[in-house]
């Protein structure tokens, strides 16, 4: 048995340890904020906190979860807005909104560790995340502004 | 529960058949309003419903077209809502099911404002009308003395002020109104049209809680992944399951027939894996081995049919615009420029692969699914389910990109097929593969431009070959040439000032699914179109902005009805407008400035979807063929517009959706088969790569146009000639790739 915690409340799994943790978070849990785009860790749409760091759950196996903690989109703003969904709302990011959520959770991780990233630090750190709308330049912009640096 | 209810419709023309508006204001308490979520009523003469209130005044708006990223659900509610007066935060948006009573729902060709602005300030100026009659009742005065303001009636003589709330019940009593007792608001008077409104799954979109297809869950609910044929209409011949047997979550299998050419949007069959989880069907399904009957398709390897397109291209084909006598234009030419433009097949892989959802009874069949035509779903269900329209409901969920790909519902009736085979709620989800090697790919094709100058280096003539496999083929396997509807976009409708023009079509044959894509055939049209003028300004040696503000000549307005262009009476081809924003954009680009070593800008110029766009891109070249695009400017006269903001996110969109396909985009086919599967060899551009976008919206008063296609086509070229600009070599080819080859110097 896998015993895990998903924002914030303890889990247990008994499923087959090969199963990708997104889909256990969507079709078990049907936490369905985190999103299949690839299955193969290409696009980010999967993005989930493991120990506060983003992994694609996507490639992260139900049998190497055992005593993890993870937070989804559902548990980031789970004591008020992120700063990043305020920034999201004031640049008016979504468009499909289909990506939203990896692109956040990617960023939260980035913020976590570096409060102020340079425009090649964003780059690099939003690099994995794909958005077919094409809503990068606002991403940029309210990661930078969430950031507290001038834009 | 309260309920009042008047309903009453007006028909309203629309080309090509009635259509009808109906307003209906209903009194009700805090549940669900009716009609939303019941079975179609069986009543012939249920009108359509916009607009209904809750008890507290709270109106529901419905938004009858699907919403997939370019703010539709909030643009048409909200134009109503404006001509209500009322007060946005005290609306809520109601998506509509899939019924023919709301008119037309198929979201597709940058159509939805267009056609749907008018009848939403008519159907929002209506109830306005009525509610101003239910206060002047109510208070016994002449209704001219009782304006509607921010959801209250005020009377505007004596002060007293009446909530929407305290006027429905009467409202509901009154007859409705003539279309010609309606008065409109002035555009001065507007408080959310023309503005910025943040759309309303915003929230929900941030949190996660925005619900696209793939995201219902229903009690009992099954997975279902399908195994097809790499190859179109190829056949199962044996299968072996045994593996998928032994998985954890697997239930059943199931094999769907293959379907017959044409493909329409008919599911294609093979094998499906139904289990208890997504990644189980997945798994699976990836884990059954399977011999095909390929068949005809077989043969289709696109590093050949480049070759025969090619060839196509270089022979006369088909005339469908010949004007003047290119024959004798080129004949007399001091100079004929000449140049070949390819470009592949492409995919449009929205971030949501298509997923479906059916759940078919004895007696019901309900769907949900994110689909740009909910209506197309119903005859479908008819014919696999045998029940009757009343006894089919179309759920419309949010859209995680389409882009084309969902106006087909191929992947839909998958879901019907297999929920009424199982008898349980059935999801089919496809996985990306399934996505890229099962798309109704946007056409390859190959163009050939010829272009006659003058001794003074005048441009005498334009003749432009196309060959590319048609949409048409989709619906009619006999159908092997580009049709007149598809060269008019880009190639047909040249709007350039020349003598001499001829447009000619050459023979292709289709292997694949062909299907529309964000702005179509102008895409690779306009590549053509743009970077060939750009060819034409090398070649007089003239300023490529000068060269194409020529080329467009003197403001006039293009009547192309003999050659098939058909315009809607409202909408002239002004040429004007296209050097409008070509002069804009080059201005704002700065055009001419000075650019740091390995810079350069290109431009062009597309008309589309009845917008008029133009492109500035500055391209960085590294001394090893590594570009970048810095800047982006892009200016679009589009008409009367709804909400500036969407309208700007749709060019930022384009942007990206353009220069994808210019630099990674492309899919190509072996043996029949797809080579790409994934975002490692169907690549889309990444954050790194994007440019300073600079959206230039021009103020018109001209009726709505297209905003969520048009900004794409003039992009590719604009690049290509910002290469060309900065290096002195010129790319005819998509996509261009990462690192610039070798190219041809001019
Ligand atoms: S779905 Fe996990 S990275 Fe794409
Ligand atoms: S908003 Fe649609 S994919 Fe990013």
């Amino acid at each position: 048995m896998i015993k895990l915690t998903i924002n914030g409340e303890a889990r247990e799994y008994t499923g087959d340890g090969n199963m990708p943790l997104l889909w256990y978070l969507r079709d078990l849990l049907t936490l369905t904020g985190t999103k299949y785009g690839c299955g193969k860790g290409l696009c980010g749409a999967c993005t989930v906190h493991l120990e506060g760091q983003a992994v694609r759950s996507c490639s992260v196996t139900m049998d190497r979860l055992d005593g993890a903690s993870i937070t989804t989109i559902e548990g980031l703003g789970a004591g008020g807005d992120h700063p990043l969904q305020i920034a999201w709302a004031r640049h008016k990011v979504p468009q499909c909104g289909y990506c939203q959520s990896g692109q956040i959770m990617q960023a939260a991780s980035m913020l976590a560790t570096n409060p102020n990233p340079d425009d090649r630090q964003i780059d690099d750190a939003m690099s994995g995340v794909i958005c077919r709308c094409g809503t990068y330049q606002r991403i940029r912009a309210a990661i930078k502004d969430a950031s507290g640096a001038t834009s | 529960m309260k309920s009042i209810r008047q309903i009453s419709r007006r028909d309203f023309l629309k080309t090509g058949g009635v259509f009808v508006v109906g307003v209906s204001l209903y009194g009700c308490g805090k549940e669900k309003i009716p009609g939303i979520t019941q079975p179609r009523s069986t009543d012939p003469w249920a009108p359509d419903v916009y607009v209904s209130f809750e008890a507290d005044g709270t109106a529901h708006i419905i938004s009858h077209r699907s919403e997939m990223g370019q703010g539709i659900r909030t643009g048409l509610p909200a134009v109503l809502a404006d001509e209500m007066e009322a007060d946005w935060g005290r609306v809520k948006v109601v998506q509509a099911a899939g019924d023919a009573k709301y008119g037309n729902q198929n979201t597709d060709g940058s159509w939805s404002v267009r056609g749907f602005m008018q009848r939403m300030r008519e159907a929002g100026a209506t109830v306005r009308l009525m509610l101003e009659q239910a206060a002047a009742n109510q208070w016994g005065v002449d209704p001219v003395e009782c304006t509607a303001e921010f959801h209250t009636v005020v009377h505007q003589p004596s002060g007293r002020v009446l909530d929407f709330a305290d006027l429905v019940a009467g409202a509901a009593e009154l007859p409705v109104p003539g279309l010609e007792q309606l008065k409109f608001k002035t555009p001065d008077q507007f408080r959310y049209i023309g503005k910025g409104l943040p759309i309303v799954d915003l929230h929900d979109m941030t949190h996660g809680k925005a619900q696209y297809g793939a995201d219902i869950r229903l009690p009992g609910m099954k997975y279902a992944a399908i195994a097809r044929c790499p190859v179109l209409f190829g056949k199962v011949k044996s299968y072996d399951a045994e593996k998928t047997n032994a998985l954890g979550g697997v239930e059943q299998i199931i094999e769907i027939p293959a379907a017959e050419a044409p493909p329409m949007f008919k599911a294609v069959g093979g094998v499906a894996v139904i289990a208890s989880n997504s990644w189980a069907a997945l798994h699976g399904r990836d884990l059954l081995s399977i011999e095909w009957e390929e068949g005809a398709n077989s043969d289709y390897d696109s590093a050949a049919f480049r070759q025969a397109l090619l060839d196509t291209v270089q022979q006369p084909g088909t005339p469908i615009r010949d004007q003047g006598d290119i024959a004798a234009a080129i004949e007399s030419a001091q100079e004929l420029v000449e140049a070949e433009y390819y470009a592949p097949h492409l995919a449009h892989a929205p971030m949501e692969p298509p997923v479906a959802v059916a759940n078919v009874s004895a007696d019901f069949c309900e769907i949900w699914a994110p689909v740009q035509d909910p209506q197309s779903l119903i005859p479908m269900a008819e014919a696999v389910t045998g029940l009757k329209p009343e006894q089919i409901r179309i759920n419309v969920t949010l859209l995680g990109g389409a882009f084309g790909r969902k106006s087909k519902c191929d992947f839909v009736e998958e879901a019907v097929v297999l929920s009424k085979q199982t008898g349980a709620p059935v999801m089919v989800v496809w996985s990306r593969e399934d996505d890229i090697r099962h798309d109704y790919y946007h056409s390859v094709s190959a163009q050939k431009l010829s272009a006659s100058l003058d001794a003074q280096g005048a441009v005498t003539g334009w003749r432009h070959r196309v060959a590319y496999p048609s949409i048409m083929s989709t619906f009619d396997a006999s159908i092997s040439q580009p049709v007149s509807f598809e060269a008019g976009l880009g190639a047909l409708n040249l709007p350039y000032d020349v003598a001499n023009i001829r447009i000619e079509t050459g023979a292709a044959p289709s292997k694949v699914r062909i299907g529309w894509l964000r702005s179509v055939c102008n895409i690779f049209q306009s590549f053509a179109v743009n970077s060939f003028s750009d060819e034409i300004a090398f070649a007089r040696g003239k300023d490529s902005l000068e060269n194409l503000l020529e080329l467009i000549g003197p403001d006039r307005t293009l009547d192309l009805s003999e050659f098939g262009v058909e315009l809607t009476e409202n909408y002239p081809f002004e040429t004007g407008r296209l050097r409008q924003v070509t002069e804009l954009v080059a201005e704002k680009a700065g055009w001419g400035r000075e650019l740091p070593k390995g810079h350069g800008l290109g431009i062009a110029a597309q008309y589309s979807f009845l917008s008029y766009v133009a492109a500035v891109v500055e391209v960085a070249i590294e001394d090893d063929g590594r570009w970048t695009v810095p800047r982006v400017d892009i200016a679009i006269d589009c008409g009367q517009y709804v909400n500036s903001d969407r309208v700007k996110a749709q060019q930022e969109g384009s942007v990206i959706f353009g220069l994808s396909l210019a630099r990674d985009s492309e899919i190509t086919a072996a043996g029949g088969r797809i080579q790409q599967g994934n975002f490692n060899d169907y690549r889309v551009l990444r954050i790194e790569m994007t440019p300073q976008t600079h959206v230039h919206l021009v103020e018109s008063s001209a009726p709505p146009a297209g905003v969520g296609e048009p900004g794409v086509p003039p992009i590719a070229p604009a690049l290509a000639n910002a290469i060309f600009a900065a290096s002195g070599r010129r790319y005819r080819e998509l996509p261009l790739g990462g690192i610039l080859a070798p190219g041809d110097d001019a």
